[in-house]
């Protein structure tokens, strides 16, 4: 019994990382309908800088905040660049566009600062820690502990700024927002200067656990089933998703896995949504799709 | 026809607009004086939202202009539109479904904000002194057409008409110089109804605001309007007072073939 719920509590916590990385994709697809595949490559991007910065010997504070300012620099960079000019163009255009991105991010991050594979180490050690005889990640549990925080800021954000209420608004209904004189321009600046944020927060959990190297770009392959699961445009969604999506990965390679020859965990999301896909598209927290004329 | 003291708010000249090269509006042109409630009749499809769709920029006309407080605008943007002063009340109401109704209303002050993002973000005091005036003019409105009682409900839980009413609400917060209502009391009933148009007269009465009316009901039409044009077709039919417009053989005729 113990070792399920030691599993449980494992999947639990990993599903929250799966959660970090969706976070920067709901808020981007919220804001405009953008489909964001370049997210992937944002949260290897942000992680490569970060490290090349630190390694280069910069204080942690300072590596930080140079990180910041170019990523935030960059993501409104594309939106303008990129983005903005294709807006209203049909979605599988806005899809191209984000998945001909991520090659150029890709490419770019790894020209400029190489392919080798990084250590990124946060402090963070990563003992086991004991509950009765569960045991429990600690660096798991500080990345899911800052995946929360990271909700409740982005919760007040939306629900008692102003400029979250903007967003929600071009959310709800882009014509009637633009009508109040509400400047989409800038609320999508906005979102993709938070989502590469939310993208770097994925990047050092991500990094730290597995290395910094080009695999980082795919946990969006991860993300993705999560999204599924737990709508497009809801952050809570993704975050209840993630950790389902992460305890259902976990059981399943312990107890299914050995079944069938083990390895289940790297398509068992995929199952589930699958199954989403199938009986609740809209996931459990989405939008229905509804289009307005 | 109009003698050159009268004061003309908006004028809407030679306007045209196609979609995919399918007209939905030829020629049309009618002014509206400065305070008077014009009302845009005419049967389903005539091109009436498309009317008020392009005075807020929302579509672009093929051909003609706008010309507001005399000056010539040509290809409005939604943006521009809300910053000259122009409010609108959407058909389909167009709330935020998922707010409360106090930020449904402090959202139609977006276009009198003059805070940066960055400013905002760091709450910085222009930001704070700016979000308590807002919140201080939302809560007037929403005292004003009586919806002080469902000031912290989310808009998607209220009954229809008190939603049209927030609709109204949004639109009139950021005391708009012309107001579009897009037919406020689509769906009503009569109690509604009624109640609604005591409220857009008490707009007129109280504000110093021109409005254009959208309405099918020919009673409320006559109670609020000053003015009145009839679109068919995308073409005007008919301009003129109230009482001499629903007498007009024209309109008789394009209101009965309407009717099925």
């Amino acid at each position: 019994m113990s070792h399920a719920l030691e599993v449980l509590i494992g999947g639990l916590l990993a599903g929250m990382m799966y959660s970090l990385v969706a976070i920067g994709f709901v808020l981007i697809f919220k804001a405009s309908r953008i489909f964001n595949y370049a997210q992937g490559a944002m949260v290897l991007f942000s992680a490569l800088f970060l490290v090349t910065m630190l390694d280069s010997g910069l204080p942690f504070i300072v590596a930080i905040l140079i990180t910041l300012v170019v990523i935030i620099a960059g993501a409104i960079a594309i939106e303008r660049v990129v983005l903005r000019p294709l807006a209203n163009s049909s979605a599988t255009t806005l899809f191209m566009a984000t998945l001909g991105l991520s090659y150029v991010i890709e490419g770019l991050a790894q020209g400029i600062m190489g392919t080798e594979t990084h250590a990124l180490d946060l402090g963070i050690d990563d003992d086991p820690i004991f509950i009765g005889d569960i045991l429990i990640s600690q660096f798991d549990l500080i990345a899911a502990i800052f995946a929360l925080f990271l909700v409740t800021v982005l919760a007040v954000f939306f629900n008692k700024t102003r400029l979250g209420i903007s967003l929600r608004a071009v959310a709800d209904d882009t014509a009637a927002a633009q009508s109040l004189g509400i400047n989409l321009n800038l609320i999508w600046q906005v979102t993709w200067a938070v989502s590469a944020v939310a993208g770097l927060v994925a990047g050092m959990a991500w990094g730290s656990r597995q290395g910094v190297s080009f695999s980082l770009s795919m946990v969006m392959l991860k993300a993705l089933p999560v999204l599924i699961l737990g709508g497009f445009t809801s952050i809570g969604g993704v975050i209840v998703a993630g950790v389902l999506v992460g305890a259902g990965e976990a059981l399943a390679e312990a107890y299914v896995g050995p079944l069938i020859g083990g390895g289940i965990g790297s398509w068992f999301a995929y199952v589930i949504a699958l199954v989403f896909l199938l009986f609740r598209p809209t996931g459990l927290f989405g939008d229905a799709e509804i289009e307005r004329v | 026809m109009n003698a050159p003291e009268v004061d003309i708010h908006l004028e809407v000249k030679d306007v045209s607009l196609s979609f995919m090269g399918l007209k939905a509006i030829s020629d049309f042109s009618f002014k509206v004086r400065r305070g008077e409630t014009c009302a845009l009749i005419g049967p389903n499809g005539a091109g009436k939202s498309s009317v008020l769709n392009i005075l807020n920029g929302i579509y672009r006309a093929s051909a003609g202009e706008i010309i507001l407080n005399g000056v010539h605008l040509k290809n409005l943007t939604p943006i521009q539109a809300a910053e000259s002063g122009i409010g609108r009340m959407f058909q389909n109401n167009a709330l935020f479904p998922k707010m409360t109704v106090l930020n449904n209303v402090m959202s139609g002050l977006s276009r009198k904000s003059n805070v940066s993002a960055l400013e905002h973000a760091l709450r910085l005091p222009r930001s704070t002194r700016q979000e308590k005036a807002f919140r201080e003019k939302s809560l007037e409105t929403i005292r004003f057409l009586g919806l002080s009682a469902h000031r912290d409900t989310v808009v998607e839980s209220l009954a229809y008409g008190i939603q049209k009413r927030v609709g109204l609400a949004r639109a009139l917060v950021s005391d708009p110089e012309i107001l579009l209502l897009d037919e406020p009391m689509a769906g009503m009933n009569k109690g509604e109804k009624k109640e609604m148009t005591r409220f857009i007269g008490a707009i007129t009465k109280n504000l110093d605001v021109t409005i254009i009316l959208i309405e099918h009901d020919i009673e409320v039409v006559i109670d609020l309007a000053d003015h009145v044009v009839v679109l068919d077709y995308g073409r005007k039919l008919a301009d003129g007072r109230p009482e001499d417009v629903v007498k007009d053989p024209d309109v008789i005729a394009a209101y009965l073939g309407a009717v099925h």
